[in-house]
This record gives C-alpha cells, sequence and structure tokens, in this order.
C-alpha cells in the first residue's frame, strides 16, 4: 500500500478475505415482511371475497351463492345495464376526449392552457358532487334547464331528466373523459411531423394523412382509454347511487348496496365476481393493445411537431372546449354555489332568498361535519404516505434486483388495480369486520382499504421514479466510498423529492374524495366527508351538501396548487407509465 | 499501487459463462484495456474488480489480498477503487464541485484540503471556471471531464473505466482519447479500460488484453497484438487482415497460388499439416514486374480486382494467378493501377503471421 490511499483511508478498510457482506442473509427476512404487509392487506381481503362467495354456512363449499345472486331476471338485468351504462360513457368520453386533446396538442386553438385546466377541474371534482349538480340543473320540472325551458316555450313540461340512463352516462362521461384526453394528447405529443410530412410527400392531403396516418397511430392509445373509462364507470358507486336508483335502472353497484344492507355479504360476494372477472379481462385486452406490435412508434422520442393552423375554424373548436367545459365544471359548480347561498335552492336568485345559515350550520353546528371532514384529510394523508412508503421500498428492491422473489412484491402492489373499490370494501369487511378483529367501523380499516386501493397508482409511480435513476448513479456513490445507504439518502432521495410530492397528491386527492371503498367501512364514528356527503344526498339537504362539497373542492384544490408550485403544472395532466 | 490480480476468474449466468477462467495481472501503474466485441465479458470482469459483481467461480486479489472469490466479496466501497461510469453517473442534484468533493468528503478530509484539491484537479481537467455549475448546464465532453476529475480526485487504488467515450461524437472522441493518456502519464493510477473500439484501446493502453466469448486471447502491447496477433479473432477484430491458409510441403509452405519456404517465416509454426496465416494489407505491395518486388520478397503474380480510394490510401483487391484467391492491399495514393491491368504482389514472409 502507498502513501496516497493510506492518507486516504479507504484501502486500509480492507480486509484480508472476503467478510461475505454480500451474501446478507437478512434480505429474506426483510422479503418476508413485505410479503406479510402485503398479505394482510391484498391478498387476504381478495380471498375473503372469494371464499364468501363458495362458503356454504356449515364451512363446506357450495354455489348456492352465485345461484341465488344470478337466480334472478332482476339481477341479470342490472348486468347488462352495467355494460350498457359503461360502453355508452365510454363511447361519450371518447366524443368529448380526443377532439379536444387534439386541439391542445397539435392546433393553434386559442386558449389551450385554460381547456387544460377545465379538463383537470373536470377530473378534480368528485363525481357524486357534480351528480348533485346536475339533479338541481336537470331533475325533472324542477331543474334550473327545465324550467328555463319551461319559461322559454311556455311548454308544460320539462324535456331533461336527469334519472335516466342518458342521465348517468353524461355525468360520468364528463368526469371521467379526462383519462382518455390524458391518454390521447401523450400519444399526440410523442408523433412527429415528420411522419405526416411522409404521407404528404407521398400526394396524401391534410384530411387523408389525418385518417391513415394520424388516427392509427394513436388509436390504441384512444381505445387504451376507453377501456379504462369503460371500467372505472362500471366500478363508480356514487353517481348509480343518486342517479340510477331513482331512475329505476338497477346496475351492479346499486344491486351489491343492496345485498350488503340486507346482510348478504355472501350474496355481495358472489355477485361481485363476474364484475371482477370482466376487469380482469378487459385489462388484460387493453395491455395486449398497447403492446401490439407496429404501434412501438408512440413509445419513442418525438421529433419536431407542428402546429395545424385552424383558421376560422379555431373558434369553433374553442366553442366546444367552452361547451364540454361549462357542462362539465361550470354549469354544476355554478348551481352548487347557488344551492350552498340559498334558503332553499329552488326558489332562484333573488336577494331574500341569499343566506350564510348552511354555511353556519355546517361549520358551527353540524355535530358530524368538522369531524368527518379532519378524519377525511387524515385518513387520505396517512393511506397516501403508507401507500407511498410501502411502494417506493418495494419498486426500489425489485428494479434494483435486490431481492429474490421481488418482481412476486411488485405483483401484489398492482394486483388491486383490477379490484373495483365497492368490490374491495366487500372483501375488506369479509376479511376484518368479523371476530376476531371486529374493525368494521374503525378508521383504521378506512385507512388500511385507502391504502391497498391506491397502491397500484404509487408503485407505478415509484417505479417509474426509481428506474428514471440510472444504477451507475448509486454504483458512483458506492465505488468512492459510500453505502448503499449513503447513496438512497445522498442522490436516490433528493432526485426523487419532487415526483414524489407529486405521487403523494395523485394519491392524496382521490383518497380524500373516495367514497365507494368507504361506503360499506364507515359507521357513526369513522365517517368521512364523502360518505356524510352522500347521506345529505340521499336525505335531500342539497343546500347543506353544497356547502360540504365545497369545502371539499377548496381543500382539493388547494393541495392540487401546492403540487402546482412544487412539482410544475403538468404533472396530472401527464400520462404516468 | 497495488498489482491487481484475477486468477480463474468466472461469473456464470446460469448456464451461460459471462467470464470463462480468465487470468491476467495487472502491473502497478498500468493503463491496460479489456477490448473486445460487446458480450464478449468485458463489463462483467471490469464489475467483478470494482465489486459490484460476485465471481461464481475463481479471484480477484489486490496486492495478494482476496478482494473477490465465490464465497464472497468485498463490497465495491470498501475497495478504495474508483470508476468512470458508461453514462458519467454525474450526480444532478449536486454542482461540478459538490460532485468531485463527494469521494473527499467520505473520507473525511478537512475541508480546507478538500476544497484546494478539487480546486486542483479541476484545473487538471480544464474544468476549473465551471465550478458551480450544475450537470444539466454542461455539455457532453465537460460531463466526461467531472467523471473524471471525481474519479481520480480521490487517489484510487485503482480506476476503472467503463467504455466512458461511447457517448461521445466522434471528433471529441479522439480528443478525449489523448486527454485520458495524458492524464495517465502524470498520475499513473492503475487503470482498467473497457472499450470495444481498437483505436481507442490503442491509444490509451500500455497492454490490451482482448478478450472474445468471456476468455482472454491475447495480451500485449498495442504494437505487438496488431502486428503479431495470436488468434484468428484477434488478427480479423483488430485492424483489416487476410486469412490464408498453407500446407507444408517438404521445406516449403504451399498456398492456394503461391509458395513460400519454411525458413523465411520467423514463428515457430505449430506441428498441423495446415496453417493459418494473417497477413496485414499494409505489409503488402503491388508492383509493375517481379524486378520490382525487392530481394526480399516473393513476387506474386496476378491482377487488380476492384479498387476504393480512401483519400488516404488506395484499398485494392488483389485476384493471385491460376487461384481463387483474392487479397487485400492497402497502397499509399500515388501508386495507381487500373482494374484489370496486370500487377505483381511484393510479399515479405517475415510478415506473415502464423494464427493458432
Amino acid at each position: 500500500m502507498t502513501d496516497t490511499t493510506a492518507t486516504h483511508g479507504a484501502a486500509s478498510a480492507m480486509p484480508g478475505a472476503p467478510n461475505g457482506a454480500r451474501s446478507f442473509d437478512g434480505s429474506m427476512l426483510i422479503w418476508l415482511l413485505f410479503a406479510a404487509i402485503l398479505v394482510v392487506i391484498v391478498v387476504n381481503p381478495i380471498f375473503r371475497l372469494i371464499w364468501a362467495s363458495v362458503e356454504h354456512e356449515d364451512g363446506g363449499l357450495t354455489l348456492a351463492n352465485y345461484v341465488s345472486a344470478y337466480g334472478r331476471q332482476r339481477y341479470w338485468q342490472s348486468l347488462i345495464n352495467t355494460l350498457f351504462m359503461g360502453g355508452g360513457t365510454a363511447l361519450l368520453a371518447a366524443l368529448l376526449g380526443v377532439p379536444l386533446a387534439w386541439a391542445c396538442v397539435r392546433t393553434d386553438m386559442p386558449g389551450r392552457g385554460f381547456v387544460r385546466l377545465c379538463v383537470l377541474a373536470a377530473f378534480i371534482i368528485p363525481p357524486y358532487l357534480a351528480a348533485v349538480g346536475w339533479v338541481l340543473l336537470a331533475g325533472p320540472n324542477s331543474g334550473w334547464l327545465n324550467r328555463a325551458w319551461m319559461a322559454l316555450t311556455g311548454a308544460e313540461t320539462g324535456i331533461f331528466n336527469v334519472y335516466s340512463l342518458g342521465g348517468l352516462v353524461t355525468i360520468m362521461g364528463l368526469h371521467l373523459f379526462f383519462f382518455i384526453f390524458i391518454f390521447t394528447s401523450s400519444a399526440l405529443e410523442l408523433i412527429s411531423s415528420e411522419m405526416e410530412d411522409a404521407a404528404n410527400v407521398l400526394g396524401a392531403g391534410p384530411v387523408k394523412t389525418a385518417f391513415k396516418v394520424t388516427l392509427p397511430l394513436i388509436m390504441p392509445a384512444i381505445l387504451g382509454g376507453v377501456i379504462i373509462i369503460f371500467l372505472q364507470s362500471i366500478a363508480l358507486f356514487g353517481v348509480p347511487a343518486i342517479i340510477a336508483i331513482p331512475a329505476r335502472y338497477p346496475v351492479v353497484t346499486t344491486q351489491l348496496t343492496e345485498f350488503f344492507s340486507n346482510n348478504r355479504v355472501d350474496l355481495a360476494a358472489a355477485y361481485a365476481i363476474p364484475l371482477l372477472l370482466i376487469t380482469v379481462a378487459m385489462l388484460t385486452i387493453q395491455r395486449k393493445i398497447l403492446a401490439r406490435k407496429g404501434f412501438t412508434v408512440v413509445g419513442g422520442k418525438g421529433g419536431e411537431r407542428r402546429i395545424v393552423r385552424l383558421g376560422r375554424w379555431r373558434w369553433v373548436v374553442f366553442g366546444y372546449a367552452m361547451l364540454v367545459a361549462m357542462l362539465a365544471v361550470f354549469m354544476p359548480l355554478f348551481v352548487l354555489v347557488q344551492a350552498a347561498f340559498s334558503k332553499a335552492w329552488s326558489r332562484g336568485f333573488s336577494l331574500d332568498n341569499l343566506t350564510l345559515d348552511h354555511v353556519k350550520f355546517i361549520l358551527f353546528e353540524h355535530q358530524g361535519a368538522l369531524p368527518a371532514l379532519t378524519k377525511s384529510i387524515l385518513y387520505a394523508s396517512i393511506a397516501a404516505f403508507c401507500a407511498l412508503t410501502l411502494a417506493l421500498v418495494i419498486a426500489y428492491v425489485v428494479r434494483r434486483n435486490l431481492l429474490r422473489f421481488g418482481q412476486v412484491l411488485a405483483f401484489l402492489c398492482m394486483a388491486p388495480f383490477v379490484i373495483p373499490g365497492i368490490i374491495l370494501a366487500i372483501g375488506f369487511y369479509a376479511a376484518y369486520a368479523p371476530p376476531p378483529l371486529l374493525l368494521a367501523g374503525t378508521g383504521l380499516i378506512i385507512i388500511v382499504a385507502f391504502t391497498t386501493r391506491l397502491l397500484p397508482i404509487a408503485y407505478q409511480n415509484s417505479a417509474a421514479g426509481v428506474a428514471s435513476i440510472h444504477a451507475e448513479m448509486e454504483e458512483a456513490v458506492r465505488i468512492l466510498g459510500g453505502t448503499r445507504m449513503t447513496a438512497i439518502r445522498r442522490v436516490v432521495a433528493p432526485l426523487l423529492k419532487r415526483s414524489l410530492v407529486g405521487a403523494w397528491i395523485l394519491i392524496f386527492v382521490p383518497a380524500c374524495q373516495e367514497l365507494s371503498t368507504a361506503i360499506f367501512l364507515s359507521g357513526p364514528h369513522n365517517r368521512v366527508l364523502s360518505v356524510l356527503i352522500f347521506d345529505f344526498s340521499e336525505e335531500g339537504r342539497f343546500e347543506q351538501l353544497a356547502v360540504l362539497g365545497g369545502l371539499l373542492l377548496i381543500i382539493t384544490v388547494i393541495i392540487v396548487t401546492i403540487g402546482f408550485r412544487i412539482v410544475g403544472r403538468d404533472f396530472m395532466l401527464r400520462r404516468d407509465q | 499501487m497495488p498489482v491487481v490480480h484475477l486468477k480463474g476468474l468466472t461469473r456464470a449466468f446460469g448456464a451461460f459463462k459471462a467470464v470463462d477462467n480468465v487470468d491476467l495481472e495487472i502491473a502497478d501503474g498500468e493503463f491496460l484495456s479489456l477490448l473486445g466485441p460487446s458480450g464478449c465479458g468485458k463489463t462483467t470482469t471490469l464489475r467483478m474488480i470494482a465489486g459490484f459483481i460476485d465471481p461464481t467461480g475463481g479471484t480477484i486479489d489486490v496486492d495478494g489480498r482476496v478482494l473477490s472469490s465465490a464465497s464472497g466479496s468485498l463490497p465495491p466501497e470498501k475497495r478504495g477503487m474508483s470508476m468512470i461510469f458508461q453514462s458519467y453517473a454525474i450526480w444532478p442534484n449536486m454542482t461540478v464541485a459538490e460532485n468531485v468533493g463527494f469521494g473527499l468528503e467520505i473520507r473525511k478530509i478537512p475541508r480546507e484540503d478538500a476544497r484546494r484539491q478539487i480546486a486542483e484537479v479541476l484545473d487538471v481537467v480544464q474544468m476549473g471556471h465551471l465550478a458551480n455549475r450544475y450537470p444539466a448546464e454542461l455539455s457532453g465532453g465537460q460531463q466526461q471531464r467531472v467523471a473524471l476529475a471525481r474519479a481520480i480526485v480521490v487517489r484510487p487504488a485503482v480506476l476503472l473505466l467503463d467504455e466512458p467515450l461511447s457517448n461521445l461524437d466522434a471528433n471529441l472522441r479522439e480528443e478525449m482519447r489523448f486527454e485520458i493518456r495524458r492524464l495517465h502519464e502524470q498520475i499513473r493510477i492503475t487503470t482498467v479500460y473497457v472499450t470495444h473500439d481498437q483505436a481507442e484501446a490503442m491509444a490509451t493502453s500500455d497492454r490490451i488484453a482482448v478478450m472474445n466469448k468471456g476468455r482472454i486471447e491475447q495480451v500485449d502491447a498495442p504494437y505487438t497484438v496488431y502486428t503479431r496477433p495470436k488468434t484468428r479473432f484477434v488478427a480479423g477484430f483488430i485492424g483489416r487482415t487476410n486469412f490464408v491458409t498453407g500446407r507444408k510441403n517438404g521445406g516449403d509452405l504451399v498456398f492456394d497460388g503461391f509458395a513460400v519456404p519454411t525458413a523465411s517465416i520467423p514463428d515457430a509454426l505449430p506441428g498441423t499439416a495446415e496453417i493459418d496465416f494473417s497477413v496485414r494489407p499494409q505489409s503488402l505491395k503491388l508492383v509493375r514486374d517481379a524486378t520490382d518486388a525487392g530481394g526480399d520478397r516473393l513476387a506474386i503474380g496476378g491482377s487488380v480486382g476492384h479498387r476504393t480510394f480512401l483519400g488516404e490510401y488506395w484499398d485494392y483487391t488483389f485476384d493471385v494467378a491460376n487461384s481463387g484467391l483474392k487479397l487485400k492491399v492497402a497502397a499509399p495514393p500515388s501508386d495507381v493501377f487500373e482494374v484489370g491491368s496486370p500487377a505483381v504482389l511484393a510479399l515479405d514472409p517475415a510478415l506473415m503471421v502464423a494464427l493458432e
């Protein structure tokens, strides 16, 4: 050893023989720890759901629950109704989302930034709140649109009826088209103008190019978005509960509630299985479509993109965008704000109808409102933190190949993605409500259920974050004498900070608004804001509901704005792979 | 500074042996290249020296101390080495000075000393004026220099480089080659350099170890590797060459279209009846007639097949008379021969290399 290395002391740490530190036996323990956590929060609820559906009262196996759950024509009809509703929603969302995405990415439409903001706003308004807004707008006869129609034409009855399949599809489509917008605009951003130029050079005009080149290139993204929206809409609980029940258009999620409130968890479990299978099948198809050979270009780096000059048509396109924004954001918000400050919403816009009583009631008098708000924020924060921590550690060990069979952990993290929230709640109820745990009605069961529900988003974001950090970044730390922990502390953590803040918000916002998972798991002591809003809607207390919804929206907007400040404004409008 | 010694080093991934029984000794202060096509095991070998991959057989020792063996390895952070990565791996959250100072901080060098050493090393790589920049504000070549500075400032026992120039454009690559050699002559750190680019290896190295399919085919100084390749693979991988096969017949070696006296070949010939030879295009010469061939050279009749003018030289194909043999010949720009015209090939048997 020479003097130079000795002064720096690194070489003096070399022992005479290998110390075997790399064949660390503790790694199996770590694996077991994470596997155990995932068994509790993912595997057991799913297993319990399936088990409950086939368990005989005496302990044996039976298909009797399936016979009962699908034995009546009405129950069959609900499933078929659900598929129609999902299909209609997906179609409407595509009609709304694809043109807007194209206009925002590839044209000179005015106010593109504002349109993007409106699309985001349509998504962060919880669908059950939008549904109530639409009840106020298009309720038969009493809704504002119907009253305006009658006043204008002198007709005896209104022309809109929100309590219909059309109403369901409209409300869901106006909320969910966000997904297809994101998918399509991400795909469009990856198509360089050179590909279109190539078609032009070969003699294709702009219209032919659009239909022969551009559209086929973004088709997988559109189909992927359509499938996601279909699945999201058939899994929604709030909108059908508010709209479909009065419309006498039963769907699977409302039927599940019926079984559940009759204390027939076994029937609910059996009834949920087909929905689960449909979800798994559709997601498999979606992956096949997106992975198909020949569309690989969409995954590539985009070259230069030119913007299409629309000329006079740019205002037509802008008008369409604003119409969508009116229907999805401004009109429902406007009537909700009106209701919040009115003695009775139906009495309309006059000074003597103005009041702050509902605000005062919610903030100072109602026993449950502020606790529900606090619980929503608390549960969502903790769930977002837990999901992200778990996902990050697992993503790290999987991506860096630190554990054998790490892929199993990754698969378990992604598994809840195929389970609609309401079905997950049935699984959690079946697993942890009965003795000895008796967790029904506790905050813990809601936090754990939210964690499980949001684990896939957390994992996708974490895995993308870890993948974006080249392993050589850490190896450079280690070869210079730092340990793996030093590398994580000094390099990985600082580089992940921004994307983790973004991911936390992406998890917190939906957790704060989540209704489907919470509805079966909440009791008097763990009632979150979304459940309280839903209760108010069943009681027809729309004015107070509007105040509560406003509170929820204000919190959401504050959190998202903080996210914009820290992470940059495109963090929610990006498609994370 | 230490001697690095690989003994029977093997790394298998399942049934596939990425590195297969490699023996190699790297002397104190030596610059050694591992050269070979992609997938030949050179990066795996380097990463085993660094401690990122454990061998499945054999050992690595430095100054007589075993650092890696199949039963366990010292982790990279305890080896006192440093490494330059293909991606540079410059930390984007730290400035140039912070990047360079990181290793000193880990070694708990007092702040003042560290500051002086950072300034010195940044001057050596001509980056002193950019010390407070963030990596995103640097060009590829500048990032490369930061990586160099970061690796040498800690005065490592061994410096490892993993294709450090492969992400640079051609001009910069050539410039950095000489820069790396210049630095080595200045600081003399024992260095292992992995590359698939023969020109890079020749410009930088004291010795080149040519690898193929997990094995080392030849270890020699660049001049020897080029002029006296030991195997067909080495002869073909480094530079262009002609392969010809000769059969022993009494005192002669008989080739397709010509014969050479065995005594005129300097190499000790293997015992087999047929022997492969490598003949570099540069060692052949085209002349108008046999008298121009020169005393020690063999004159072989034939004609000019194809030709390509490459600026620095002519690239001819020579068709040997009464044979199917075609030989590549490099000639200076002034040696102009028309396609199809008869010519004579002057061959110096001393420049023919017998291959294993």
